[in-house]
Parts: C-alpha cells; structure tokens; sequence
C-alpha cells in the first residue's frame, strides 16, 4: 500500500539525476530485500501513474529482488533464508539470527540522448 | 545510451529523519517503541491499561497515528498521558519526520517511555524506521492464528509480540502454539505475552519486561531517587 510513496520517492530521484545529466532516462533498475514490503505489480502501476506526464514518462523499471541473510547458530555460516522452510542450508539447524534485509535501493538509471534539457526547453 | 551508477537509498529522506530521532532519543535516554498491528486489535486498550496500571511507576507518551479522526488520541488523554495525534490523511504508515514533529509536541524530558501506535496495518508500518528503539506488535487471537506466517515482516523484525484478546481463546479457532511457533521461526528471540487488555489476564508479564527495558534505557531510575 506504501508502493506510492516509494514511487514517488523513486520519481524524484530519477528527475533529480536526469536534471543533473541533461538526458532522457528511458530505464531504471532497482533493487529490494525481502522485507521490504513493496509488491513489483503494485510499485510499477504506481511509478507509471505519477511518471505519466514528466520526462520520466518512458522509464522501464526493472526490480531485482535480494535475498534475506540469516546466520546459523550452529555452524556460524551465512545462508539466504526461505520463508517456507527456514533452515540453514548448509547444515539444516533451525536456529539463527536474521541479518539485516536489504533497502529499496535505486541501482542505476539509463538515459537516451544528450542535451534533452536543452531542447525541450521551450 | 549511457548508464550512470546511482546506488542510493530510496527511501534516504525517511532514514535521514529516522536517525535523527534516534539519535535525539538516545541522547535523552527514552525508550521509544513502535507498536505495529492490524486495525481493531486492541492497540489503544492495551494503551490505556497500561498507562493506568504503571501510572505509579512510568511515564509514558503516547504519537497516534491514524488515517483520520483523534478518537485514539482522546482515549490516552482520558487515561492522563501526553498524547500527539498524527492524521496521515490517507497514507497506510507514520512516515519518520511526522514522528520527529510530533516529538517536539511531547514533553520528552518528563517521560520515561515513548510509544507510537502506528496506523492499523500490518503490511507498510513495517517498511518505514521511526527512530525507535524496538518495533512491538500485537496480534488479536481474532484475526486468526496464520498471521505470523502470512505477514512475516512483521514478525521478524518486532522485538516483542504481545497476543492479545486471550480471553476469546474458547470462542476462537487460534492455535496458540502454532502463532507462536510461526512468529519465532524468523525471529527466535522476540519475546512474547499472552494478553487480554481488557481483563487484565497476562498484563504483569508485559509490565514486568516495559520496565525492565525502560530501566535498561536510561533516566528511569535517576529521576526516581
């Protein structure tokens, strides 16, 4: 439900940096943990709807998702954790602790063409 | 085509307000949890049960945060705590910089505990850091006993889970053990209560841990003696 915010978030950003470059961002990769909360369907809509009628208008997203890190108290090894059968990998303990999840994090923006700025000036 | 490195965080204008909270808090040795819960759990009774109970021995704030309305905010008034109330007017969470206004709002050298409820929501609270020591969720054993499994968030990243409304446990199907061994599966240290805010059951062994925490943070005992 918070997908708008982070959109709008994201959308500043990618127009802080297309000021910034003088270009026209056409792509844009993120990236997220586990429990971020943020629904990739839901984050797309929303970046779309607000984007519509700016120069961010034809930016792509692409969301990769991190997994969530635990380590395991029994053989102190790090393991991407599963939700469904939270386990560690590598010698089946159930006992661990969580690391800390990854943030929404915007990865880096691709842009078109040189000077946009300028000519779209008028 | 020219690809340029960004790596930011995206949600860096909330960190930004959430460590300066912290920081301000830690630096006047509060406590500040942020109760995190579906709507209709019980998040404000639990509240004012609270206050009322450890009135001889804390002093707690409370930050509201509700969509709409201070029907909350009137209610820990009425149990004599300081209160600010928060409408996001539509937004699902408490974002960090309403939290760092509301904190200029509150008496905060006069307090030994700060509590934000949250807006009723167990999904988006979770997203967003307030500058708070520790996250506190409760689940009502209405709401059913899959909750820690479906909404793990949540859970994981709470430092204590208090299950309220225990005296529905006849007239509910809520498998207490199950709850409890889905919320602990991700997160084997959270701490957690079984609760009725509303007769009392269980109430103890949440103060005992408030104080405990509270005393562990800071001026408590110095404004005491």
């Amino acid at each position: 439900m918070h997908e708008m915010i982070v959109a709008q978030n994201l959308l500043r950003q990618i127009s802080d940096e297309a000021k910034k470059q003088n270009a026209r961002p056409v792509a844009a990769t993120i990236s997220c943990g586990k429990l971020n909360a943020v629904n990739d369907e839901v984050l797309r809509f929303a970046f779309e709807a607000i984007a519509k009628d700016t120069l961010c208008r034809d930016v792509k997203l692409t969301i990769e998702h991190k997994p969530l890190q635990a380590k395991c108290s029994n053989c102190h090894r790090n393991f991407d954790i599963e939700f469904s059968e939270p386990k560690c990998k590598n010698c089946g303990n159930s006992e661990f602790e969580l690391l800390p999840d990854a943030p929404l994090m915007l990865e880096e923006i691709e842009f078109q063409a040189e000077n946009f700025y300028e000519k779209n000036k008028n | 085509m020219k690809k340029i490195k960004i790596e930011k965080k995206i949600l860096s204008e909330n960190e930004k307000y959430s460590i300066e909270n912290s920081f301000f808090l830690m630096q006047k040795k509060k406590l500040c949890l942020n109760m995190i819960s579906s709507p209709g759990s019980g998040k404000t009774t639990i509240l004012t049960r609270t206050i009322t109970e450890l009135r001889d021995k804390l002093n707690i704030g409370v930050i509201e945060g509700d969509i709409q309305t201070d029907f909350d905010a009137r209610r820990i008034r009425a149990a004599d705590a300081p209160v600010v109330q928060i409408n996001t007017e539509g937004a699902c969470h408490l974002s960090a910089v309403q939290v760092s206004k509301a904190l200029k709002d509150l008496p905060v050298d006069d307090l030994d505990l700060i509590i934000i409820e949250n807006v009723g929501n167990l999904v988006c609270p979770s997203a967003f850091e307030l500058g708070e020591a520790g996250k506190l969720a409760v689940l009502s054993v209405a709401e059913g006993d899959d909750k820690p499994a479906k909404y793990p968030a949540i859970f994981a990243k709470s430092k204590v889970l208090l299950i309220n409304k225990i005296d529905l446990l006849g007239h509910v199907d809520f498998d207490l053990e199950r709850a409890k061994a889905d919320a602990r599966r991700l997160n084997r240290t959270i701490e957690i209560f079984l609760i009725s805010a509303k007769t009392g059951q269980g109430m103890n062994n949440w103060y005992d841990w408030l104080i405990e925490q509270v005393r562990q943070t800071g001026t408590w005992q110095e404004r005491l003696h």
